[in-house]
């Protein structure tokens, strides 16, 4: 909570020392305000809190989640070294402020314990991502990415608006803990239909902002069209925030409706598992590889919010933790090579600018490699544990359809993941030395380690319930 | 402890030859491999002086129930030997090349070692899984770097087609695993096997086909084998002495240890359609490994055909059964890696492997024309090498089940004999070729690593008791649990 209030301020006293300090220092500033506000979240370790008339509740769970946003966030403001250097972004202190206060956004959005705080927190990321896709001002596709996730977003934004309404007429709270009990102590027959319409209308509008099909259809092109460092901050810290959200309302709100909203989330966690992977095999550019693997990610984690099991919510803590480690770094490498090959090749984004990384970059073709594998689900990787925990979870609930197609759909992800590999160990090219950032190679080799030894020892994570 | 110390001591040292890339790889991973094959050596005495099997445990993921915990027992001491006996003999093979020195190469070697390793120690399913699926990786990039033509697509092919199969196997797994008794449940594979002894006919036969058709792909049998013939023969030499000589038997120690004990109903049911496929990829095998003309690929074909025959007595579920395909595991992987090392050995000195360009070597090489006679009779399961004391059991055991499948299994034997001697014909006796005709004689490395696999088809073949005698227990512990 303490976090929330000091990040807004970091963010407000970030775009003062745009003014008179370098790009370079507001990075080391913004690295350490967030280091800061790990620390608070932290320190509210075994505490439950309840905040601004009980609307914000900070929890062990909310503070897990809390950590891995901050980390996402940590991570991405490291890799933003290259970030506002031409005329273009001659003021990154805003964009730097713009991301901690969508870091605010999200921590409500994993710790609110009303619905009002949920749309408050949902909006502010919402409304900073929507900026922040369209900071490369003079690029048509970011602004045509801006504009699409706008309007695609507002309209997600008014449904799930109206969800919470029908729950609200039908429970008379926003309170979680009092819809739940309203819901639990009504007969069902009692219940008024629209009530359900209502939960519906929810899943719909938070399914779009984790991007599951049939409301994907934004997400190839706004990852494509954002510059690099924020589609790698969408695709963690909104994809964490939101599935957190959305396991909150629906497992804690919804709880004893779970045989009404269970179907349609198991049939979408299939149909994203099919759509994600399926398309993704077709993509050439490497940074629609990765939307469409996040696609398929959202897939997994539905799967197990399908399954609404006690450990469900330590999965989608740990499968947040390993997809965000592991797609922070390929996004990363995928930065720094798409900007080296940016004019020595035809299409700097697409696979064949990878060929031969390994032979004079082993660094990041190693880190890439280990971020593709992990993705992937294979052993010694964070992932691996992700999937496994992810089948438990919808084995106890005795699904055994979406484990069928989650294990042909993995097998369909370990091609397009390998196509990376392949051509960063396999192919020739003429590819030099790319010179990194020493922050860079840190950053890149703390991720890689925290997914390998996650991959060999997931009880570090498990253990925290 | 030291069970810790064979598992992770080759991975320490691949890590080292990757990362700090030493120039003189090749007698740090030799030397290394032959540290670890002593070590091994004084386990396997230790555990057959024990009644009990010699086995380690350490909480891994304790809210799960997994542990990290380790074996040896009369079963996979045996394929824990043949790994470390033949790691030596694969690295030696590099010997005076380009890649001895490459400490890539060396390092993914000596990585696969422990992966290999990891998964025939392993006491907790889950363990195993990790490691049978990581083994996947270093044969993967060894093969993909350093293989021949068109090697991309097909270790591509070999990686997603394998994985897929383990990926049954995952959810079988979890499947049986969530059913095991207590708070958090066990991945033990007693425990495992106790549960699924339990369940029901219906659950029992899909879980049969998830849990074969991983171990069937990683073989591989009929009709899941066409990933096999082209990885064999693509791979570096010594990536196909690795996969042939000991990652395939992953798959019928997988059978052994899991799929027989746990699913005997599912036996009932699934038996004789895998035996009969079995036999299927022994004839079919065989009938190709005839009309090859790459002496690699016959090779290839000639492996699928003979773990045909050890996947179909191990599915006896008779003592002979699983006595033989343990013991023919262990001389298979010595005569393959022996016959692929002198195909390399053949094409390092005359820049190919068709038959119809090679010929009348055996007068320009002696011992390499000895060493090829022994482990292709070997391979034949002549009376006196190893070969036979495996392939005589398993037949045996075969017959004792169905006649008609023993009969159909014992044409193998016949079959051998023709594409191992239309080998030997072609390649080493009849008329010097152009191409044979300035074949130089063995070097001493060469030498140094044929000789002693020579002594031990021999020895294999003539002294098969203690072996034998060393698994005998553990089998029988197992087969009392089948019947």
């Amino acid at each position: 909570m303490t976090a929330i209030i000091a990040l807004s301020i970091f963010g407000i006293s970030n775009l003062f020392l745009g003014f008179w300090l370098s790009r370079k220092t507001i990075q080391t500033f913004t690295l350490g305000f967030l280091a800061l506000s790990m620390g608070l979240t932290v320190a509210d370790w075994n505490h439950e809190y309840l905040w601004f008339g009980n609307m914000f509740r900070s929890t062990n769970t909310s503070i897990n989640f809390s950590i891995i946003i901050q980390l996402a966030a940590f991570f991405v403001v490291e890799f933003s070294n290259a970030f506002g250097q031409d005329d273009e972004h001659t003021h990154p202190a805003e964009y730097y402020a713009i991301m901690l206060f969508s870091v605010v956004g999200a921590i409500l959005m994993v710790s609110f314990d009303h619905l009002i705080m949920l749309f408050v927190g949902l909006e502010i990321l919402s409304v900073s991502m929507y900026v922040l896709t369209g900071s490369d001002k003079r690029n048509l596709r970011s602004n045509e990415a801006a504009i699409k996730y706008l309007l695609m977003g507002a309209f997600a934004t008014g449904i799930l608006l109206f969800g919470i309404t029908l729950v609200y007429g039908a429970t008379r709270s926003f309170y979680i803990a009092n819809i739940a009990n309203a819901i639990a102590s009504t007969p069902k027959e009692s219940m008024p239909t629209f009530l359900y319409a209502g939960i519906l209308l929810m899943l719909v509008g938070m399914l779009f902002k984790v991007s599951a099909a049939p409301f994907h259809f934004w997400t190839p092109d706004v990852y494509d069209g954002a510059p690099t460092i924020f589609t790698m901050f969408m695709s963690t810290v909104v994809k964490t925030a939101g599935f957190a959200a959305l396991f909150h309302v629906f497992s804690g709100m919804f709880g004893a409706l779970y045989a009404t909203w269970a179907l349609p989330v198991y049939f979408i966690s299939m149909l994203t598992l099919v759509i994600g992977n399926v398309t993704a095999v077709y993509q050439q550019s490497m940074k629609r590889m990765l939307a469409y693997s996040s696609i398929s990610h959202a897939g997994y984690m539905l799967m197990t919010i399908s399954a609404n099991q006690s450990s469900t919510t330590s999965t989608i803590l740990y499968y947040s933790l390993a997809y965000t480690l592991a797609t922070v770094t390929a996004f990363a490498i995928f930065k720094i090579v798409s900007e080296y090959q940016t004019g020595r090749v035809e299409k700097p984004e697409n696979f064949q600018a990878f060929e031969g990384l390994a032979k004079q970059n082993p660094l990041l073709a190693f880190c890439l490699t280990i971020s593709l594998l992990s993705l992937a689900g294979i052993p010694l990787t964070a992932g691996f544990w992700g999937k496994f925990f992810v089948f438990a979870d919808t084995f106890h609930r005795n699904i055994t359809y979406s484990i069928i197609v989650a294990v042909l759909m993995s097998a369909v992800g370990i091609y397009y993941y390998f196509k990376g590999i392949i051509a960063a160990y396999f192919k020739k090219s003429e590819m030099e030395v790319i010179h990194i950032p020493r922050l860079y190679q840190v950053a890149l080799i703390m991720s890689t380690l925290a997914t390998l030894v996650l991959g060999i020892y997931p009880t570090i994570v498990k253990s925290l319930f | 402890m030291y069970l810790l110390f064979i598992l992770l001591f080759p991975l320490a040292l691949g890590s080292f030859l990757l990362i700090a890339k030493p120039k003189n790889a090749f007698v740090i991973s030799l030397t290394g491999s032959i540290i670890e094959a002593i070590i091994v050596a004084y386990l396997l005495i230790q555990s057959s002086q024990s009644a009990n099997a010699i086995a380690i445990s350490y909480p891994w993921i304790p809210e799960a129930g997994l542990s990290f915990s380790l074996w040896v027992d009369g079963i996979n001491g045996i394929l824990i030997g043949l790994t470390g006996l033949l790691i030596p003999f694969i690295i030696g093979s590099t010997a005076n090349t380009d890649r001895a020195n490459n400490p890539v190469y060396q390092g993914l070697i000596l990585t696969m070692q422990t992966a290999l390793l990891g998964s025939f120690l392993a006491k907790d399913a889950f363990l195993f899984y990790f490691f049978f699926e990581a083994s996947l990786l270093p044969i993967y990039f060894l093969s993909a770097q350093f293989g021949g033509e068109n090697r991309i697509a097909i270790t591509f092919k070999f990686f997603v087609y394998t994985l897929f199969g383990s990926l049954f196997l995952l959810i079988g797994l979890i499947y049986v695993y969530l059913r095991t008794p207590g708070a958090v449940g066990s991945a033990d594979i007693d425990v495992l096997v106790e549960t699924a002894r339990s369940l029901p006919a219906t659950s029992q036969n899909y879980l049969f086909l998830a849990f074969f058709i991983a171990f069937a792909i990683k073989m591989p049998i009929f009709p899941f084998h066409t990933w096999q013939p082209d990885t064999y023969t693509t791979s570096p030499a010594q990536g196909s002495m690795l996969l042939g000589g000991i990652m395939l038997k992953m798959g019928t120690y997988g059978v052994i240890r899991l799929v027989l004990p746990m699913f005997p109903l599912g036996m009932i049911t699934w038996g004789t359609t895998v035996t009969i496929l079995s036999v299927i990829g022994i004839i079919y095998g065989s009938i190709i490994a005839i009309q090859q003309k790459d002496a690699k690929r016959l090779i290839a074909y000639s492996s699928f055909a003979h773990v045909g025959l050890m996947s179909a007595g191990i599915l006896t579920g008779s003592l002979a059964g699983i006595q033989g395909s343990l013991y023919q595991m262990l001389s298979h992987g010595i005569n393959i890696v022996g016959l692929f090392f002198i195909i390399e050995i053949i094409e390092r000195r005359t820049k190919t492997r068709e038959l119809a360009q090679l010929g009348g070597i055996t007068q320009a090489s002696f011992v390499l024309s000895v060493a090829f006679v022994v482990l292709s009779l070997g391979s034949i399961a002549l009376p006196l090498t190893n070969g036979f004391i495996g392939e005589f059991l398993l037949l045996k055991s075969v017959f004792d089940h169905d006649m008609w499948i023993g009969i159909i299994a014992g044409i193998t034997i016949i079959l051998g004999a023709v594409y191992t001697l239309r080998l030997i014909q072609k390649s080493m006796f009849g008329n010097v070729s152009r191409i044979t005709k300035e074949f130089e004689d063995l070097t001493s490395a060469e030498k140094m690593v044929l000789v002693p696999l020579v002594i031990l088809v021999l020895v294999g073949g003539i002294f098969p008791q203690t072996v034998l005698n060393y698994s005998a227990e553990s089998v029988e512990k197992l087969t009392q649990l089948l019947n």
